[in-house]
């Protein structure tokens, strides 16, 4: 005879998955995202053959994007308001402000939507959620990539005509810019989206927000441009000595301060936590409120 | 021996009815405003109640679920539309979480996607095959063993390079069928996906998931309104009501219970909003009675006199030419018979004004065993149907002593009665 007692319990470390109603708010699934690569990888794919699939030009329009925004900005503000550029070709400072804002703009607005454009396919299978975030950072980080090469390209052609630059080491710099702007753009992208999910006015907040946040960065303009007693206003804007340091570094011309771009990289950690706590909290039940 | 795969222990999930907070930041700001100062609601009318968080806005769509699936089990989820079944694999998916109660899993978890979630149009078949694997959680490595497998069991293998978007809807379903049912995990949670594609594929899609499970060794939850299917390829069952677990174990008795308990037999049906009526009919049938002899009733005789009478009201405007079908079902909704009046060389001509009409149905002899059975009538002009109540009406057959055998037959001999005669002699 046996007893139904006598059977030993599986004790949870038998359990391949424990669901429970909570989970931790702190837990970043590194783990589980990398055991997911795969999927990033068809994420990344689908979102580069999706764009340019029935367009004319296809991948063409990477280059074209940036480009014109750089001929506004250069007619615009260069030609028309006069604005001052450090003493660079109007075109290569436009230019690289364009691109590198860009990178953090995209990657802002497409992770502030993900749960909203998402919701179908969210509805109905699991998987970690933080696989779409992590895969537009990884695409526009590739996009950036090609504008960065491009604009690089235009460097050398305004070098060949003999402007001088005066490159640094700042530019060994350039992946910590460049993580810290993914971070930036990550953290921010996953609060916006989490609070989407019950606030849908956000959604329009971002969409000129972001619009609006790129005039409060040195993108147009040099930071040098800037009376002293507005200096503080537009360094408490984390992306203000990322974009000023990549200049420097490439070009050779504005401002570089450590203490500023520690603060930059303090603020990118404080948003990256407070990000994922509160993706954390929606991931659990957000379809129920969607 | 066999091992619990997933032991579900007091799974209770709640829902908040009606509106979650006042949906814009800036008035969900102004009500906690007004509480922290200690003031009302500023949003409510004069004369409401602040209700707040409290258990009468709450729905509970689980509550208090416990159950264990052994391995290679396949474990048919039945209750009506709002009972919680969807829930309940929404759980288990972890596509949303669980109020309280535990849910514990051993081995991996994949659904069967409704058709093309997760899809991309622009992407071509071969790519989507991939895409998909990776959402259901494959790697590479695996997608590529099985990727000829897949492709073979969608019937695509032309079109594997072609953007899904110019696919039929009918090789959307069969590829992410295909995608789904290969998968390498140890759970499989289908949900109602077998309702789209065609007859033949559904067939086939039911077949796998038997040898996925009998064959494989895998563990299969499967959620449908299709009791023929969940009788087909399940081998025990829950019925879920309210969110609760009303009734479990063997398929065939939870079926039969289930059924007793939402269809009763009636003799006289209004037919005016029947909810078994296709939802793209026009209500031209208004009732329908059953009779034995003279005398209305829903208990009918194996091999005895079974006649329906159906009452139907048109005018010209739908039709000039009409004619009544019917077909008679099981419990499990396998169709047993069918015929209609076209066959028989009867059709009705329809006045130009909206008249009333009654067609007469007799069966003489009702050759089936006892049970529950269901009534399905379509009315049409002859070439589509204009009118259809699936199981518009239920009826009891009983055993008549009268036909003189020993005993009558069991309940899982089968639907059919036919007169036999037996003879034996020595050779």
């Amino acid at each position: 005879m046996t007893d139904e007692r006598t059977i030993p319990a599986l004790d949870e470390h038998d359990w391949s998955l424990v669901i429970k109603p909570k989970r931790s708010l702190f837990a970043l699934p590194i783990a589980e995202l990398f055991r997911y690569k795969d999927l990033i990888a068809m994420f990344v794919r689908r979102d580069f053959v999706s764009v340019y699939k029935q367009t004319i030009l296809g991948p063409l329009w990477y280059l074209i994007q940036p480009l014109l925004t750089t001929i506004t900005f250069t007619v615009i503000f260069g030609n028309i308001a006069k604005l001052p550029t450090d003493g660079l070709p109007q075109f290569l400072f436009y230019m690289s402000g364009t691109v590198i804002w860009t990178y953090f703009a995209t990657c802002l607005t497409k992770t502030s939507t993900v749960f909203v454009d998402n919701m179908q396919l969210f509805g109905k299978v699991y998987f970690p959620r933080l696989t779409v975030p992590v895969s537009i950072l990884i695409s526009n980080l590739i996009t950036f990539g090609i504008q960065f090469v491009f604009f690089l390209g235009f460097m050398a052609y305004f070098a060949i005509r003999g402007t001088v630059f005066h490159p640094n080491w700042w530019i060994l710099f350039s992946p910590v810019l460049i993580f810290m702007m993914a971070g930036l753009g990550l953290g921010l992208g996953i609060l916006i989206s989490s609070m989407t999910t019950k606030y849908r006015d956000l959604r329009f907040l971002v969409a000129f927000g972001v619009s609006l946040l790129m005039y409060a960065t040195p993108v147009i303009y040099p930071v040098s441009s800037i009376p002293p007693q507005y200096q503080m206003l537009i360094k408490a804007n984390p992306m203000t000595p990322i974009v000023e340091t990549f200049r420097y570094g490439f070009l050779g011309a504005g401002t570089v301060n450590p203490l500023d771009l520690l603060y930059s990289f303090g603020f990118m950690v404080v948003i990256v936590i407070i990000g994922t706590v509160v993706f954390n909290r929606v991931e659990a039940t957000f379809m129920d409120t969607v | 021996m066999s091992q619990t795969v997933i032991s579900v222990e007091n799974l209770s999930k709640s829902y908040r009815l009606g509106q979650i907070g006042t949906g814009t930041l800036s008035r969900d700001l102004e009500v906690w405003l007004a509480k922290l100062r200690g003031k009302p609601n500023p949003l409510l009318r004069i004369g409401e109640k602040d209700h707040g968080n409290q258990d009468g806005e709450t729905l509970w769509a689980l509550k208090d679920v416990s159950f264990q699936v052994q391995q290679g089990e396949v474990l048919g989820i039945i209750g009506r539309n709002g009972a919680g079944k969807s829930t309940l694999l929404k759980i288990l998916s972890r596509v949303t979480a669980p109020t309280s109660g535990v849910i514990k899993v051993k081995g991996r978890i994949a659904s069967l996607l409704e058709v093309g979630t997760g899809f991309h149009p622009e992407l071509t078949g071969r790519e989507n095959i991939y895409l998909n694997g990776a959402i259901l959680g494959m790697t590479k490595q695996e997608i590529t063993r099985k990727f000829d497998e897949i492709v073979a069991f969608a019937e695509i293998e032309k079109f594997i390079d072609t953007p899904v978007k110019r696919y039929s809807s009918g090789m959307y379903v069969r590829l992410a069928f295909a995608v789904a049912a290969h998968l390498e995990s140890e759970i499989l949670l289908v949900d109602e996906v077998l309702a789209v594609g065609d007859a033949e594929f559904q067939k086939k899609c039911l077949g796998k998931m038997g040898d996925v499970a009998s064959k494989e060794g895998r563990t299969v939850l499967f959620v449908s309104h299709n009791m023929g299917a969940i009788k087909q390829i399940c081998n025990s069952g829950i019925e879920i009501k309210g969110g609760v677990i009303v009734n479990s174990g063997d398929i065939d008795s939870i079926i039969s219970e289930y059924f007793s308990n939402t269809s009763k037999a009636e003799s006289f049906v209004d037919l005016t909003n029947h909810r078994g009526r296709d939802i793209n009919s026009k209500q031209v049938m208004v009732s329908c009675e059953l009779y034995t002899g003279c005398k209305s009733s829903a208990e009918f005789y194996t091999n005895g006199e079974f006649k329906a009478k159906v009452i139907f009201e048109a005018n010209q405007n739908v039709t000039k030419k009409a004619s009544l079908g019917i077909d008679i079902r099981n419990r499990f909704g396998d169709t047993l018979f069918a015929s209609n009046m076209f066959q028989h060389k009867v059709s009705i001509i329809i006045e130009p004004q909206q008249s009333v009409y009654e067609v007469l149905i007799e069966i003489t002899k009702l050759n089936l065993t006892p049970g529950l059975y269901s009534l399905s009538l379509y009315w049409g002009n002859g070439s589509y149907d204009i009118d259809i109540i699936r199981n518009a009406i239920y009826f009891n057959v009983i055993w008549n002593n009268k036909l003189g055998l020993a005993f009558p037959p069991d309940s899982r001999w089968g639907p059919i009665y036919m007169e036999s005669k037996w003879k034996s002699q020595l050779l």
